[in-house]
């Protein structure tokens, strides 16, 4: 028997460039061996500068998102303003710390853009642990393969174009070799100009 | 509270008249006043005590609130000093709070809405009276504007570029409007004050029965000025 992180199955990766962020998951739905949709969505977006994309217990996947929305809604009707990624981040980690001795399944990761339109990423654990990094961050049940692949492909400021193809790469290779994740990616693209979203042709197996 | 039911309830005029009440106690206060200039906001008190033996260095009306927080808040009064120190701790943990969810400072905007609902609530709630205080409460908000908020026992709130509470409060008013201009500067913005505040001061008025807080643009924190700093000011103003 599994860990019940790894019992629906997912492969998420956030990586930032010059003045841009890319996130990108695949879009299997399991129940441990049998696949069940190929067309389940673990990247939500909050606004135009603020993705976040939900591994773990698929129940727990869209909870969560629910819960996001609802705090996010609240805050931006009291304080007339958006949610900066940061701030984000913060009730996110604020969300799941509540739940310390009973927590949410989910292994989240942060990417956005912020005030000033450089790129933001953070990840967490199931208790809310928060990591901020400068170049990508990975959660899921393919984590081995996408740091490596991340680790090697990645390079700095890349532009929106060349930070597409490198996300692509990374997570199609990660996830190749993971019997959980896969049957389909969904990669998204953030600039201050907006988002460019596209569906990745991958391996149906 | 055991008690069920408000203490606070209509008249046939449709008055609330504990809150009118609540609002005569403010009236007998002492006189407070502040000002929002363009680049930060002035807050200043009659500290005036009730006879020379008193240690004037515990008594404490100017109080910053969102400081620990990042933030730069602050807030005086006229009326009650005990129902006052209630809403001082109230507003500090509410700041607090918003900055372990959030990792940045509350609002001053946020933190006045935060207050004003426990004011109200004071209101409706069962077994208790409002508070008897007319806060102001002075800070930067969200996109770094300096603001300046009344709030009322009622729970009511108001933005201000300048105002005064307390005794006296209409002529300080009068006084205020007559001084104010929409692109005033910090400094001018205290002197201001300090004028007004002497206006209708009994007696004379020293660094050391006075209180004056100053939040600024440049550097975002609120600081209560001491005895030496408004002694400073004092004596640019002769």
């Amino acid at each position: 028997r599994m860990s019940i992180l790894e019992y629906n199955g997912a492969a998420i990766i956030a990586m930032a460039g010059k003045d841009c962020v890319a996130i990108a998951a695949d879009t299997r739905l399991g129940v441990q061996a049998q696949t069940v949709a190929c067309d389940f969505r673990k990247v939500f977006k909050m606004n135009d500068r603020l993705f976040v994309g939900l591994g773990g217990l698929a129940t727990d996947v869209q909870t969560v998102d629910q819960l996001l929305k609802f705090r996010q809604n609240l805050y931006e009707l009291r304080e007339e303003r958006q949610m900066s990624p940061k701030v984000f981040s913060n009730v996110l980690s604020n969300i799941l710390y509540e739940k310390r001795f009973g927590p949410y399944f989910i292994e989240p990761i942060v990417a956005g853009l912020d005030e000033n339109n450089k790129p933001f990423l953070s990840g967490m654990d199931l208790i809310g642990a928060p990591v901020y990094t400068d170049d990508f961050v990975v959660t899921g049940t393919a984590t081995g393969n996408m740091y490596g692949m991340c680790e090697t492909l990645y390079k700095p400021d890349m532009e929106p174009e060349e930070l597409f193809e490198t996300l692509s790469q990374a997570l199609l290779a990660s996830v190749d070799r993971d019997a959980l994740s896969g049957w389909g990616a969904v990669v998204h693209i953030i600039t201050k100009d907006g988002v460019t979203s596209r569906e990745l042709k991958a391996r149906q197996d | 509270s055991a008690y069920s039911f408000s203490l606070t309830t209509f008249s046939r005029t449709g008055k609330l008249l504990q809150i009118e009440y609540a609002l005569n106690a403010v009236a007998n206060g002492r006189t407070s006043l502040g000002i929002a200039a363009k680049d930060g906001v002035v807050i200043a008190t009659d500290k005036k005590l009730a006879s020379s033996l008193v240690d004037v260095g515990n008594v404490s009306k100017v109080e910053a609130v969102g400081e620990a927080a990042g933030g730069g808040s602050g807030m005086v009064y006229s009326g009650v000093g005990p129902d006052y120190r209630v809403l001082v701790r109230n507003a500090r943990k509410s700041a607090q709070t918003y900055y372990r969810q959030y990792r940045e400072p509350k609002p001053i905007s946020q933190l006045v809405k935060s207050t004003a609902s426990l004011m109200q609530e004071y209101t409706q709630s069962g077994g208790v009276r409002p508070f008897g205080v007319s806060l102001l409460m002075a800070g930067l908000d969200a996109d770094g504007t300096p603001k300046l908020f009344q709030v009322d026992p009622s729970g009511a709130y108001f933005g201000w570029k300048a105002t005064a509470i307390g005794k006296n409060y209409l002529n300080a008013k009068a006084f205020l409007e007559k001084r104010y201009q929409e692109d005033m500067e910090l400094e001018d913005a205290v002197h201001t004050a300090l004028l007004t505040l002497r206006e209708g001061f009994e007696g004379e008025m020293t660094a050391h029965n006075i209180e004056v807080g100053v939040v600024s643009k440049t550097d975002g924190k609120f600081r209560v000025l001491t005895p030496e700093q408004v002694q400073d000011y004092l004596d640019e103003a002769t």
